[in-house]
């Protein structure tokens, strides 16, 4: 009997300890690349560090700014702005935040091996007032800095120094540093425990400054990559999972139709396209010698008006996708629908070009492909290698998970490569510089155009806004006419999950579990 | 000679006999057929880029509305005929397993013969050698070779390789079957009296080992290597399922297997279907004939 009633007693403590979690548990295909927050400015990234850390100013699932470790800002001279920090609040190791850990942060987010250098390249200096008081200085009017500092998040000095990782890690070359698997942040949830590419479990931090004011019953966070498009829905249905960021385009209606699960949709600032190397000597991939097809516009031309994005958006995406014409998305600031055309998808035109260039035979390269980071990826790769064989460019196809991908992107060790980019401060600068200026990583295609560059340049200090509209509108129609691009899509953004949990759309396709509810 | 004849008649007789040995010969002919004769009854060739059109996609098969009659068995995401993406896939998923049994049976006859006729430490050095390979899953040996070719070869190389890096790594992990069997023949063979009348004589080792030895033990290596082939193709489209086989645009049974996969719980049943079933017929075909030819060869049936 006492047995029994033992055995009646675990029964009901252990029922009543699931109750009392709430665990959410999603999926996408890939996983982050690192847990350093500085290392990378990749989404998946990104989404893992707004969960541990804060940034001085954060940003809602409709993105718009709401105060973060900052309280209030104000501008002193046009190249001052100076916040107020948020007071008594503790990093998940119990060491106090002061304004030493923001001069930390950013200094540390301007290194050399930070991806996020760029974002803050108008920063001259972060200085501490008093313990609870930062100013930054630029060094020219910086009109979005409020936008960019959203990207930067906060670290702890004291831990950083104990842990000897000061220094972002250098992800190019597969460093491997404490920051990696390990991170102290002041956010909403804790990070517990990560093995790459398996697992990763975060835990709620019950001492999150904003729990007052945004209350949230999310006790615990297991993100599963699941790279089988097929295999991910099955999780979601057999109730394995909660939340799925990209359920396959083939799978809506199957997922909405089966009850009991819900798919939100929405537009994102995203546009996946394709990008040429128009600045190499000879191309790496091609057996076209001593000169590089990709540097006569005519030959980047055709390879635009080859590829047929309406097909692409509405057979590959099943409408999930509006053809892009420009990497500047609909959703940021400065976008301009009439540039935002692709260019008509004309196979003969295309081959007439190519023969005008001296290719009438077409010729071979290398297009370099992810297959577990944009919507159908693979497929739309394939689609256009097929396109484009079509006037006779012979395309092999080569794909990689993005932790190989991207690396090969960044190294400029690509011809042909396909990438996306959303929005990290909804103004159009950040694609242009990012995409546009030879100096960012992100940027593959190593072609020069100095107007452009000084267009770029400018708008990041320009504060005159119809002046600084109109630097958007000529750099952005200047890099789109320079055919260097070939934009695709701009994804649509579904995310499924199971009734009675919410998790709000997040319109740059980072979820911020902060705003989750389960309802039941 | 009379004797030969006398065999290939009975074999002939019992193979007339079994309904089973006449349908799986039927099927693995037929589908062996369509392989090899894939450029001239495909209506499209599915591993040309510039053959496929996504306005064609994800048609269903021709008997089921909104489809093509061109595209008889229906489409895939990409627009490639599934009639032709099977006869050209089984064509490599073939080549493969050919190749595979082939390069198998040539390293594992080899390596059993010496072993078998020379006896003592090579035998021992040889037969440990084979334990060794043994208790590595040729699956798991597939893919490290297959992992090795990706990481030193170039893309442009790799795609054009893909299949020898199949052949060589399916091959190389099956060896040891052939060798055991093959030495344990060698072995008995060697002590019968014909053997050691040709030693009395003269004649060479090595010739012994090719002229008289090897035909007596081809019998038992036919039979392993029927058998071999469903499983060659097998692992091959296990490789391909996983990825780390033929590459998306040429694809074998095994990548269009899984290319429908992701298309299982949309509807577009036919992507993974069709090219299953063929996998299926293909090896529950060769596995039978290969099983009723083992029986048939054995004098303990008769």
């Amino acid at each position: 009997m006492k047995r029994l009633l033992s055995v009646a007693l675990a029964i009901t403590l252990s029922v009543s300890a699931v109750h009392a979690e709430n665990v959410l548990r999603w999926a996408s295909q890939g996983d982050a690349m690192t847990m350093d927050p500085h290392a990378q400015n990749e989404g998946q990234t990104r989404t893992f560090a707004q969960q541990v850390e804060d940034a001085l100013i954060n940003r809602q699932p409709d993105l718009t700014k709401v105060p973060g470790l900052a309280v209030s800002w104000k501008l002193v001279d046009p190249k001052t702005w100076e916040f107020k920090l948020r007071p008594n609040v503790k990093f998940h190791d119990g060491r106090p935040f002061t304004s030493d850990d923001v001069v930390f942060s950013f200094k540390r987010a301007q290194m050399p091996t930070s991806d996020l250098r760029d974002l803050i390249a108008s920063v001259a200096d972060v200085v501490a007032v008093d313990p609870l008081t930062v100013r930054i200085l630029t060094k020219t009017p910086d009109p979005i800095l409020l936008d960019e500092i959203t990207t930067i998040f906060i670290m702890s000095r004291g831990w950083a120094e104990e842990h000897k990782v000061t220094v972002p890690q250098n992800y190019g070359n597969g460093e491997e540093t404490y920051a990696v698997r390990h991170a102290n942040g002041t956010g909403p949830f804790k990070l517990e425990s990560r093995d790459p590419d398996v697992r990763t479990l975060m835990i709620k931090n019950p001492d999150w400054w904003g729990l007052k004011d945004q209350p949230h019953n999310i006790d615990r966070i297991i993100y599963t990559p699941i790279k089988n498009q097929a295999t991910r829905v099955a999780a979601l249905l057999s109730g394995e999972l909660d939340f799925v960021l990209d359920p396959p385009v083939q799978d809506l209606a199957r997922i909405e139709s089966s009850g009991g699960f819900q798919v939100e949709r929405a537009a994102s600032p995203w546009t996946i396209f394709l990008g040429m190397d128009a600045g190499r000597k000879e191309l790496l991939t091609s057996s076209v010698k001593g000169k590089n097809p990709f540097a006569d516009i005519r030959v980047r031309k055709a390879m635009n008006m080859a590829v047929d994005v309406n097909a692409i958006t509405q057979r590959i995406l099943r409408g999930l996708g509006q053809p892009a014409g420009n990497v500047v998305p609909p959703g940021v600031y400065g976008y301009d629908p009439s540039i935002d055309v692709h260019l008509p998808f004309d196979p003969d035109g295309a081959k007439k070009l190519l023969t005008e260039a001296g290719y009438p035979q077409g010729f071979d390269v290398r297009l370099d492909c992810p297959n577990d980071r944009y919507l159908n990826d693979e497929p739309t790769c394939q689609a256009v290698v097929g396109m484009l064989a079509r006037v006779g460019v012979k395309v092999t196809l080569d794909l990689k998970p993005r932790t190989l991908h991207m690396p090969r992107v960044q190294h400029k060790e690509s011809d042909f490569y396909m990438l996306g980019w959303g929005t990290d401060t909804t103004d159009a600068h950040n694609h242009l510089s990012f995409l546009g200026l030879p100096t960012s990583i992100w940027n593959g295609t190593e072609y020069t155009d100095q107007k452009l560059f000084d267009l770029i340049n400018g708008m990041a200090s320009e504060i005159d806004k119809p002046k600084r509209d109109a630097m958007i509108k000529e750099a952005s129609t200047r890099l789109r006419e320079a055919y260097t691009y070939v934009p695709l899509y701009h994804p649509l953004l579904a995310w499924a999950t199971r009734k009675g949990v919410k998790v709000p759309i997040t319109l740059d396709n980072m979820p911020h579990f902060a705003y989750a509810r389960f309802t039941n | 000679m009379s004797n030969q004849t006398a065999h290939r008649n009975y074999l002939w007789s019992r193979f007339r006999a079994s309904p089973i040995a006449m349908t799986s010969a039927a099927l693995t002919v037929l589908i062996v057929g369509g392989a090899i004769l894939a450029p001239l009854l495909a209506s499209q060739n599915p591993f040309d880029p510039a053959a496929l059109n996504l306005a064609n996609s994800l048609l269903p098969p021709s008997w089921l509305p909104g489809s093509d009659p061109h595209f008889l068995l229906g489409s895939d995401d990409q627009g490639r005929d599934m009639l032709s993406a099977l006869l050209y896939g089984s064509r490599i998923s073939l080549l493969v397993g050919f190749g595979a049994v082939i390069f198998a049976a040539v390293i594992g006859v080899t390596i059993g013969l010496v072993a078998g006729y020379a006896g003592g430490w090579v035998d021992a050095l040889a037969m440990r050698l084979a334990d060794v390979q043994l208790t590595i899953p040729a699956i798991l040996i597939a893919l490290m070779v297959d992992g090795l070719a990706r990481a030193t070869l170039p893309q442009e190389t790799h795609d054009a390789v893909a299949i020898y890096v199949l052949i060589f790594s399916i091959g190389i992990a099956d060896w040891p079957q052939y060798a055991r069997v093959v030495r344990a023949a060698t072995a008995v063979q060697k002590t019968l009296a014909y053997v050691s009348a040709a030693r009395v004589m003269g004649v060479s080792s090595p010739r012994i080992v090719l002229t008289h030895i090897l035909p007596n033990v081809l019998t038992s290596v036919m039979v392993l290597a029927t058998l071999g082939l469903a499983l060659a193709v097998i692992s091959e489209a296990t490789l391909s399922f996983l990825g780390v086989g033929m590459p998306p645009t040429a694809p074998s049974l095994g990548t269009l297997i899984r290319i429908g996969n992701n298309f299982l719980f949309s509807g577009e049943w036919w992507i993974t279907l069709f090219p299953s079933l063929t996998l299926v017929l293909l090896a529950l075909a060769v596995n039978m004939l290969g099983d009723w030819l083992r029986d048939a060869l054995n004098p303990k049936l008769k």
